[in-house]
This record gives structure tokens, sequence and C-alpha cells, in this order.
């Protein structure tokens, strides 16, 4: 199935990402290679292997329960644009 | 037309650890915004999760014990959406291989049957954190204390035909909680959240009808009353010849109504994929045999212990099991009257009643397992009627002793003792010679009305204190000889 402008348009906005008028037929001719790429894997025959989610040959290590983090509000809301009684603040945002 | 309704829930279980899922911020609820929220719970660059492994073996507790096919290898998942207060902007949840797969929970309804509730699977995920929308104008404030918070997100096949059916599982699954100790089960703290999948089709149609899920709802009675709430709203919708809209809602308890959230520009579509910063978790068979080991006695098996041990109904032993402590209180006051059904019926009744009425737990009684059993001792014997039973019951509550002490100072015994009875009998009959040749000429079947008056005359010579059963025997033995 080709890609069509809608399509990268709709994908943008899940990711807040805003695509010029002027670029989006060069991106949706990007997006629709590496689409093309997958659809080519997706040909592979892959019955019975497992899915590898990490490149690592590993597991995940696990962390004891303990708190060892103290209380760093001060330097963590150093960077934030807007603080208030200990509140980030951002734009209204409603449900 | 009738419809049914079809329902699935979906529960988030706050787990009860000492720190975060993926970092070592505390993990506790009322602090001052933000001072719980490390570099990893605000997803600063550069920060590693790394998984507790407390929410893990919490996890495993659970899926062992509605039997579940555990997930020997799980993955974390990226969920991705945005929202001020998830700040990576995707929530670290499992969606391809979660670590409690497909399990059955039996739930005990009031009849006495039980409910067989399909679990679809278990997950854990990362709790979002917290916005304030009406205290700063124009602006909300973000509290990122509750961000990182481990979940456990339980998901049930859609077999919940009524409320009832919903809120007894959403019962049994608090009680389970608890005595896993893997949730405190705070439910006004958010500790337990249920959001309700909710449809209508017409009886006997098999197709499912198009499903709104009402989110967030954190207590029972809510529960109950959303569920009434959509379920009307979708049959007025569906009888006005309408059709249901795919949509969340939100249950407004003030107002008694859903509505809809404010619907996203575009459609759910979370792009799951998985998470590059966590590895696979991989258990074993020793590691869940451990864990297997260590469960407390569970609600299940305990329930069926009290129904053969102490002859209970399944929906008394229910009842009874729903927490530890008051599982307790019932078994050493069983164990000590050697009564337990008459046990059950006072804790389940008068006790129950009464810590109701003071907003006590069972574990903050005035009365303890050990006094009540000594008036149940002495019910048992006969020593008090039920009448009698009460006024002690009110003495244990205000302290003021023993059953036997508050006896002996109230002067509650029975009379059981045959020759005062008899004493006050022969006075009655005496006093009571037109009722006597009343009852001596009625029809046998009259007779037991007529013994009525009889009875209530010696009670109030006795000033109740006379033992029902054995005055009634002599009465009809007395007043038979003529």
């Amino acid at each position: 199935m080709p890609t069509i402008p809608a399509d990268v348009l709709s994908v943008a906005q899940l990711a807040r990402l805003r695509i010029d008028e002027a670029a989006l037929d060069d991106v949706t001719d990007r997006f629709g290679r590496t689409l093309d790429l997958v659809a080519q894997l997706e040909q592979i025959d892959t019955e019975g292997v497992i899915p590898m989610s990490n490149p690592h040959d590993m597991q995940q290590r696990l962390r004891a329960d303990e708190v060892t983090e103290s209380n760093q509000r001060e330097a963590l809301q150093k960077t934030a644009p807007a603080v208030a009684d200990g509140f980030f603040l951002v734009p209204k945002v409603l449900d | 037309m009738s419809w049914e309704v079809v329902m699935g829930l979906e529960v988030h279980l706050q787990l009860a650890t000492k720190s975060k899922i993926f970092s070592g911020a505390a993990n506790q609820f009322g602090a001052d915004p933000n001072v719980q929220a490390c570099a990893v719970d605000l997803g600063m660059p550069g920060m590693l999760p790394v998984l507790n492994s407390e929410a893990l073996r919490y996890a495993v507790m659970f899926g062992l014990a509605i039997d579940a096919r555990l997930g020997k290898r799980s993955v974390f998942d990226r969920k991705n959406y945005f929202y001020p207060d998830l700040p990576k902007g995707y929530q670290v949840s499992q969606f391809f291989e979660p670590i409690v797969c497909e399990g059955q929970f039996d739930i005990p309804m009031e009849d006495g049957s039980l409910f067989p509730v399909r679990i679809t699977r278990a997950h854990l995920e990362e709790d979002a954190g917290k916005s304030v929308h009406d205290a700063y104008t124009g602006q909300t404030g973000v509290d990122l204390n509750r961000a990182g918070t481990p979940l456990l997100e339980i998901v049930t096949e859609p077999d919940f035909r009524t409320a009832a059916q919903a809120v007894a599982y959403l019962k049994a699954l608090h009680s389970l909680a608890i005595y896993l100790g893997i949730s405190d089960g705070n439910m006004a703290e958010g500790s337990m959240r249920c959001d309700i999948n909710i449809s209508l089709r017409p009886t006997g149609s098999e197709a499912f009808g198009t499903r709104t899920e009402i989110k967030n709802v954190n207590s029972f009675k809510f529960v109950e009353k959303a569920i009434a709430i959509e379920t009307e709203r979708q049959q007025d919708v569906l009888e006005s010849g309408g059709t249901i809209t795919q949509e969340t809602r939100l249950y407004d308890a003030d107002k008694n109504e859903t509505r809809a959230m404010r619907s996203k520009e575009v459609a759910n579509d979370y792009r799951y994929f998985p998470e590059p910063d966590l590895l696979p978790i991989i258990i074993d068979d020793e590691y869940i045999d451990a864990i297997k080991g260590a469960l407390p006695e569970l609600p299940r098996i305990k329930r069926s212990r009290f129904m053969s041990d102490y002859e209970l109904g399944q929906y008394d032993a229910a009842l009874l099991v729903d927490t530890p402590t008051l599982a307790n209180y019932f078994e050493a006051a069983a164990i000590k009257s050697k009564a337990p059904k008459l046990t059950a019926n006072w804790i389940l009744g008068d006790l129950a009643g009464a810590l109701n009425r003071e907003n006590l737990e069972i574990g903050e009684s005035p009365v303890s397992a050990e006094a009540l059993a000594g008036l149940i001792i002495r019910i048992a014997d006969s020593t008090l009627s039920s009448k009698l039973a009460k006024q002690v019951f009110e003495g244990l509550w205000q302290h003021e002793g023993t059953a036997d002490a508050i006896i002996e100072t109230r002067g509650l015994k029975q009379v059981t003792d045959t020759g005062a009875l008899e004493a006050m009998v022969d006075q009655v009959i005496a006093n009571h010679p037109d009722q006597v040749t009343q009852y001596r000429a009625a029809e046998e079947s009259k007779q037991k009305k007529l013994v009525g008056f009889f009875v209530g005359q010696v009670m109030k010579a006795s000033k109740g204190q006379a033992n029902p059963q054995r005055l009634n025997t002599l009465l009809i033995s007395k007043l038979g000889e003529s």
C-alpha cells in the first residue's frame, strides 16, 4: 500500500511533530521507502523464531526494594520554566 | 426490547513496595508535591530504569494465587502518548508478553454459588503523575510523586452481566490483594482503580455491541452506580434509534452521570514497541516455587476450610475470610466457644452492625474474640436467651467485663431452674382462670396460639429471664392437666 501524505501527517501528529507543507512530499517519499523495507522484511519466514526485543543476550537485572533517592525537588525544578507550591506548571490541559 | 449488559473490567492495583517500580524514590502516599520524584521518574535524559525485584515478586504471587499461567519470559513495552503528567512521553508497560497470562478467579456470590471470572492477563506497569487543573489560572500543576508507582493491571474477559457480579469480583480481588500483602487496598487513595468496559446487546444475541470505557472508578459503590447509569444511557440511545460511540467516559459521582472525556483529535494509537532500556525478565521454576511455598493461606482455601471445619455456608464463609484479621477473629472465637455457626451469626450480625455504626474495623473492635466467645458459650448453654444476650453484648461493648461478670452484675441469668419456673407458671395459671378454661376448650391448633398469652405473663413475672424453651414445655404440660 503506497504511503500518502495523510499517513505521514497523522503519524506526525501522534509524535507532536510539525512538517512543513514544502517538505511533505519529500518526507512522504522517505517514509514510504522505510516502510517498503519493513514490508520486504515481513516476507521472511520467522515461524518459531523468538522475537528479539533486545540485542543483548542477557536478562534484566533486578533492584532491591530500597529507597535510595532523597528529595531533590529544588535541583530538579531549577530547569523548569514555571513552578508553584512544589508543582511543575504547564499550559492548561484538560482531560 | 430487553437488553443484556456485557462488561469486562480492568483494575489498576498499586503495589505496596517501599520504592518505585524503576527507581529508588519512595513510594508513599500523601507527600508534598514532587519530593518523591527522582531523575528517573522525571524522565531526565540518560536515566536508566531498573526493575524493582519486589514488584516482580508481587506480580508472581498474584499470578500463582489465581492459578494463572506465568510468563516465564516477559518483556516491557513503551505505550506512547503525550500528557504532562507522563514526562517521558511514554508509559513503560507490558503489552506483548505480560508477566501473568490467562487464569481464573472464582467469586463467591450471595446465593452461595461461585461465579467464575476469566482473567485475560495481569501486567506490570508504572503509574503516571497527577495533574491539578483548578488551582492555577490558565495553568495545570503537575505532581510527579505518583509517577513510577508500581501497578499491576488486571484485565478480565467480558464475563460480567450484572453490577452485582462486577462488585463481587472487585471485592474478592481487593480481599486477595490484602491477603497477599501486595497492596494496601486503600481505595480512597487510589490504590485500586477500576475501568469498566460496558456494552449492551439484545438478550439472546451473540454479537457484542459497541462498548464504552468508564475510567478510574475508585469505590465499590461508584462502580455499581456508574454501571447502572451508563446502562440506562446506552439503552436510551439504542432504543431511540441511535448508535453508541466507542469512547472513554468519566463517572461524575456528584452529578451521578457519565460523560465523554474531551475526545482527543486522533483516536488512541499507542504505537507500542519493546522498551529498549529494559531487558527481558526471565523467571525460572526455582524462583516460582520459592514464592509458591511462601504464599499465605489464600481466601479461597480458607473459605473451603471454614466450610468443612466449621460447617458454614459458602457465603458466610466468604464474608468471614474477607480480611485475615476478620478470619482470625472468627477462628479464635469459634474455637473457644465451640459453637462456630452461632459465632459466625454474631460476628456477621450484631458485631458487624455495631462496628458499622461506630465506623470501626474489626481490628478495632471493643469486644475481643475471647470476650465474644464468652457470650456465645452462655447462649449455647441456655444461660442467656437471645434477648438477654443482646444486653450482655452491650455490656461487653462498654467494657463492663467478661460475659459471666456482666450476667452476674446485671442479674441477667435466664431462669432455667424448673422449681422456680414452676412456681411462676402455677401463679399465672391460678391468676387467669378464664383464659385457662378458654385454652382447655380450644382445638389443638388454636391452643398453640393461646399459649402465647401465658408465656407473655410468665416472661413479665420473670422480667424476661425465663428460659423460653423450658417455659413453653412446662406451660403446655401444666395447662394440659385438667
